[in-house]
C-alpha cells in the first residue's frame, strides 16, 4: 500500500450541536439548516463563505445534499453525501479535510441531523437496505435491537460477558451525561434499574438501546491559518481510518474494520493506545464499544469485559470515555449519532466541554460504526484529534 | 398442534388481519416459489458455484452475474439466539416474544432465521423455507430430528394450516374426489367436515360409507350465486379450510364440438362457479383470519394440469382449467393472510378416462396429498405421475411443452 500523506495544515472547528428532542415536527432540513447556522456563527462565517458542503442524514426524503444547496442558497464548489450511519462523522471528515488540503475547497461545513415524527423509525426500517427488507425486517421486524442482540448473545458465550459489564458502560456514561444540558437522558442510573430494565430482545434491555431523536450536529474543516486569523478553537487531524464489509468471511460479526487498520491509525498520528487521553466510542449498543475497546487495541480480543471491570469509564476517570453520555444517554438523532463523538472531541480538546471537561485532554481517538446491512455493521472508522 | 380446539368468546371482537410485511426485492421471490412448492433452495452462482444469501443479483464472491436457484444443504449451526420481546411491526407485536436466530449454513452463508422452541445456541439445526401469511418466503430453522410434539411450537403454528381441529368446507359433494377429500380431512383430525350439495334430492352414492358426526351436509350449487350467497351467511364464519372441488368434465377438441354448450358447463365448474364462491366466501374468512387460534387460513383449488398445456382430446376443458388457473393465481394475492393452494392434477381414475391408458390418479391418492400439502405448507403441487411430469416439463421451458402434445 502507498504510504498516506499526513493531514498538516488542516484543522477541525466549530463543535455544534443543536440540542435534541425526542419527536419533531419539523423536517430534517430544518434541523440540518440550523446546525449549520449555528457553526458558521461560532466561526464568524457567512453562508457565502461556503464553498464545501458535507451531508449526513436518513430523514431527508427525496433529498440529498444537492436539494440543500438550493434549500439553504448555497453555490459550493465542492459537495458530498455521505450515507454511513453511525461512520458519517468520521468520513465525513477525512474527505473534507483532503478538500480542503488540495485545494478544492477552503471551507467544508460538516452536518449530520435527523428528524424524528412519531413511527419514523418504523418507517426507516422497513426500507433501511435491500437486505434488510428481504431477509431481517420480515423475521420478527426487531431492527438494530434485534442484531445487535444477536451478536450481543454470541459475544456473551464466547467472552464470558455479563450483563453487568455491559452495565457498568451505560451507568458511567449516564453519569458524564447528567452535566450535560442537551441530553435527553438525564436522571442518574444504577445497576439495579439497568439489571431490572425492561428486556427488548435477549440478552438487550431497555438501557442497552439508544433513543431515537430528532437533532442535528456540525463541525467545519479549513486551514490551520484560516482557523487562526477567525480566532477559532481548533484541533489537528493526526490520523483517520475507514474501512466496508471488513472480515465478511466471518460467520458473525466479533470483530470490526479498525482491526484491520489500527496500526496504520496509531502510525500515522506516531502515538498508540497509550497515548489516548480521551476516547469517544460509537455506543449504539454496549456490546459495539466492547468490540471497539478490542479492535482499536486497548485491550486483547475477548478482555474488554475485564478491561471494564478495571477502569473508571467517567469523565473522572482513568479511562474518560463517551464524557457526553453517548448516544445511550443524549439519544440517537439518526446519522447525527456519527458525529456525536467526534463534535464531542472538539469541544473536549478545545476546552468548550457542555458537561465535564476531561483534564489536560490532548489527544482523543473517536471511533465509528455504521449501517446493519443485514446481519453485521459494514462502516467503521476512526479518527485521532491533538490539541493544537 | 394444540388437540382440542380452544372455545370463542362470542363477546370478543374480532381482531383486524394483519400481514407480515410484503416488501422484496425481486431475487427475494424466490425463497417464495421454492417454499410454495416445498423445496430448500437458495442462489447458487453458475461461475464459482458458491451459495448466496441473502438473495442478490451478483455473486458476493466472483462477481459472476448469473444465480440460479437450486436446492442446497438444509443443516446448520446456531451461532447466537435471541427471544424478541418488543417489535416496530404490527403484526409481529402480536405475536411476541419470538425467536430469531443466526445460524451458519453448511452450505456456506448466515442466515437470519425463526428459531423453533428447541433449539438451542450453539446447536445443529435442519434450515426449512415456509411460506408466511402474506405469502412470502421465510427461513425457519428447526430440530435436526422432527418429532410429533416438534409442531406444537408458536412459529410453526402461525405459518402451518394443518387440518386438524379446523373446519373444513368441500364445495361440491358431487365432485369425484369429494367423499376421498372428507374421509382424509376425518382422518386428519378436522373438527368438522361441510359438505356442499345441489340437488339433494339426487343421491349421493360415494358418501353412502362414510358415517362420521363431524360430517355436514349443506346446500350449495356453486352455478347459482343465490344460493352461493345463503350457504355463505349460514356458515362462511365457520369455514377455516375451504376445499374448491367444482369440477366439471368432458372429453373433446375444440373442432369435435358442434356448439359452445359443454364448454360453457366447465367454464361455469372452473371458473364462474369458484368465482363465486371466492366472492361470497372470501371475504368471510379473510375477515376472521386475524384471530388469534385456528382462524380460516387456507383456501384450496383444485385443477387439471391441463390448465399449463392443453391435453388432445380435452381441449375445450382444458382451455376453461387455464382460466380457473389464472383466477387461482389472484385469489392468492386477494385473499391474503389465507393460503391458496393451487393443486394440479393428472387424469383421473374415472369413467371419462377409461380410453386414458395408465397411470391414473385415484381420488384416495389426490386427497392424501391435498392434507400432507396442508400439513406441510405447501402451496403449488403436482399430484400424481401425469400431473408431476408435466409440471417438471412446463418449469423447464413451457414453450417446449407446448410443442410436445
Amino acid at each position: 500500500m502507498s504510504r498516506r500523506a499526513g493531514y498538516e495544515g488542516v484543522v477541525v472547528a466549530a463543535p455544534t450541536t443543536i440540542a435534541y428532542e425526542r419527536y419533531s415536527i419539523h423536517d430534517a432540513h430544518w434541523w440540518i439548516g440550523r446546525a449549520l447556522r449555528a457553526a458558521l456563527a461560532a466561526a464568524g462565517a457567512r453562508p457565502s463563505d461556503v464553498d464545501g458542503l458535507c451531508v449526513s442524514s436518513f430523514s431527508l426524503g427525496a433529498d440529498t445534499a444537492v436539494g440543500l444547496t438550493q434549500h439553504f442558497g448555497l453555490s459550493p464548489r465542492w459537495l458530498d453525501h455521505i450515507p454511513m450511519g453511525g461512520a458519517c462523522g468520521v468520513v465525513a471528515l477525512r474527505r473534507a479535510a483532503r478538500a480542503v488540503q488540495a485545494g478544492d475547497a477552503d471551507l467544508v461545513a460538516c452536518v449530520a441531523g435527523d428528524t424524528n415524527p412519531p413511527d419514523s423509525f418504523r418507517r426507516q426500517l422497513t426500507g433501511f437496505s435491500r437486505f434488510a427488507t428481504d431477509a431481517t425486517y420480515p423475521y420478527a421486524a426487531a431492527g438494530p435491537n434485534g442484531s445487535f442482540a444477536l451478536l450481543t448473545d454470541a459475544y456473551m458465550r464466547k467472552h464470558g460477558a455479563t450483563r453487568e459489564d455491559f452495565g457498568r458502560l451505560c451507568i458511567a456514561q449516564r453519569q458524564n451525561a447528567l452535566a450535560v444540558p442537551h441530553a435527553l437522558m438525564k436522571r442518574p442510573l444504577t445497576m439495579a434499574q439497568y439489571l431490572a430494565a425492561r428486556p427488548i430482545a435477549d440478552p438487550v434491555a431497555l438501557f442497552d438501546c439508544v433513543m431515537p431523536c430528532a437533532g442535528a450536529e456540525a463541525f467545519l474543516v479549513m486551514r490551520e491559518e484560516a482557523a487562526r486569523a477567525q480566532g477559532l478553537a481548533y484541533a489537528q487531524i493526526r490520523a483517520t481510518i475507514e474501512r466496508h464489509n471488513a472480515f465478511p468471511e466471518d460467520p458473525i460479526q466479533q470483530r470490526g474494520g479498525w482491526a484491520m487498520d489500527r496500526d496504520e491509525l496509531y502510525a500515522m498520528a506516531g502515538t498508540t493506545p497509550d497515548g489516548i487521553d480521551i476516547f469517544e466510542s460509537y455506543d449504539d449498543y454496549p456490546v459495539i464499544i466492547m468490540m471497539q475497546l478490542e479492535d482499536l487495541g486497548f485491550c486483547a480480543k475477548g478482555e474488554a469485559p475485564d478491561f471494564v471491570r478495571g477502569h473508571d469509564f467517567t469523565v473522572t476517570g482513568d479511562f474518560p470515555h463517551n464524557t457526553s453520555g453517548g448516544q445511550l444517554s443524549v439519544g440517537q438523532a439518526g446519522a447525527a449519532g456519527g458525529y456525536l463523538g467526534l463534535v464531542e472531541a472538539l469541544r473536549q480538546l478545545t476546552g468548550q466541554a457542555l458537561g465535564g471537561q476531561v483534564k489536560d485532554a490532548a489527544t482523543a481517538l473517536i471511533s465509528g460504526f455504521g449501517m446493519i446491512n443485514y446481519d453485521r455493521g459494514l462502516c467503521t472508522g476512526a479518527a485521532i484529534l491533538g490539541r493544537a | 398442534m394444540s388437540t382440542t380446539r380452544p372455545k370463542r368468546n362470542p363477546l370478543a371482537p374480532t381482531p383486524p388481519a394483519l400481514l407480515p410485511p410484503v416488501p422484496r426485492s425481486r431475487a427475494a421471490l424466490g425463497l417464495a416459489a421454492a417454499a410454495a412448492a416445498g423445496r430448500f433452495a437458495l442462489q447458487r452462482c453458475e461461475s464459482c458455484g458458491k451459495v448466496q444469501y441473502p438473495p442478490r443479483e451478483i455473486c458476493a464472491f466472483c462477481l459472476g452475474d448469473a444465480l440460479r436457484w437450486g436446492e442446497v444443504a438444509r443443516g446448520g449451526t446456531v451461532l447466537a439466539a435471541t427471544t424478541v420481546r418488543i417489535s416496530a411491526d404490527p403484526y409481529f407485536r402480536r405475536l411476541m416474544p419470538w425467536r430469531t436466530g443466526l445460524v451458519r449454513m453448511d452450505a456456506g452463508p448466515t442466515v437470519v432465521a425463526f428459531l423453533h422452541g428447541a433449539l438451542a445456541a450453539e446447536g445443529r439445526a435442519r434450515l426449512a423455507l415456509r411460506l408466511d401469511k402474506a405469502g412470502q418466503g421465510v427461513i425457519l430453522a428447526l430440530p435436526e430430528e422432527g418429532t410429533a410434539a416438534m409442531n406444537d411450537d408458536p412459529v410453526l403454528r402461525e405459518l402451518g394450516c394443518a387440518p386438524a381441529q379446523r373446519r373444513v368446507l368441500i364445495t361440491d359433494g358431487r365432485a369425484p374426489f369429494a367423499a376421498a377429500l372428507t374421509r382424509a380431512f376425518l382422518d386428519a383430525g378436522a373438527a368438522s367436515v361441510f359438505v356442499g350439495i345441489a340437488e339433494d334430492w339426487r343421491p349421493l352414492p360415494d358418501f353412502a360409507a362414510l358415517d362420521d358426526p363431524r360430517i355436514a351436509r349443506v346446500p350449495l350449487d356453486a352455478s347459482d350465486a343465490e344460493a352461493v350467497h345463503r350457504a355463505a351467511a349460514s356458515i362462511g364464519g365457520r369455514v377455516d379450510i375451504l376445499v374448491n372441488t367444482t369440477w366439471h368434465q368432458r372429453p373433446g377438441d375444440i373442432l369435435d364440438r358442434q356448439d359452445t354448450i359443454f364448454s360453457r358447463e366447465e367454464m361455469e365448474a372452473a371458473f364462474f362457479g369458484p368465482m363465486r364462491l371466492a366472492q361470497s366466501f372470501g371475504p368471510a374468512m379473510r375477515s376472521l383470519a386475524g384471530e388469534a387460534a385456528f382462524a380460516p387460513c387456507a383456501w384450496v383449488n383444485i385443477l387439471s394440469v391441463a390448465a399449463l398445456a392443453p391435453a388432445p382430446g380435452f381441449a375445450a376443458f382444458a382451455a376453461a382449467q387455464a382460466a380457473g388457473l389464472s383466477l387461482a393465481h389472484s385469489l392468492r394475492r386477494e385473499l391474503r393472510p389465507l393460503r391458496v393452494v393451487n393443486a394440479l392434477v393428472g387424469p383421473l381414475d374415472d369413467v371419462w378416462h377409461e380410453h386414458v391408458p395408465p397411470p391414473k390418479l385415484g381420488a384416495i391418492a389426490l386427497a392424501r396429498a391435498i392434507v400432507a400439502a396442508l400439513e406441510d405448507g405447501i402451496e403449488d403441487l403436482a399430484i400424481g405421475d401425469v400431473a408431476q411430469d408435466i409440471l417438471a416439463r412446463y418449469r423447464d421451458d413451457p414453450a417446449i411443452l407446448l410443442r410436445e402434445a
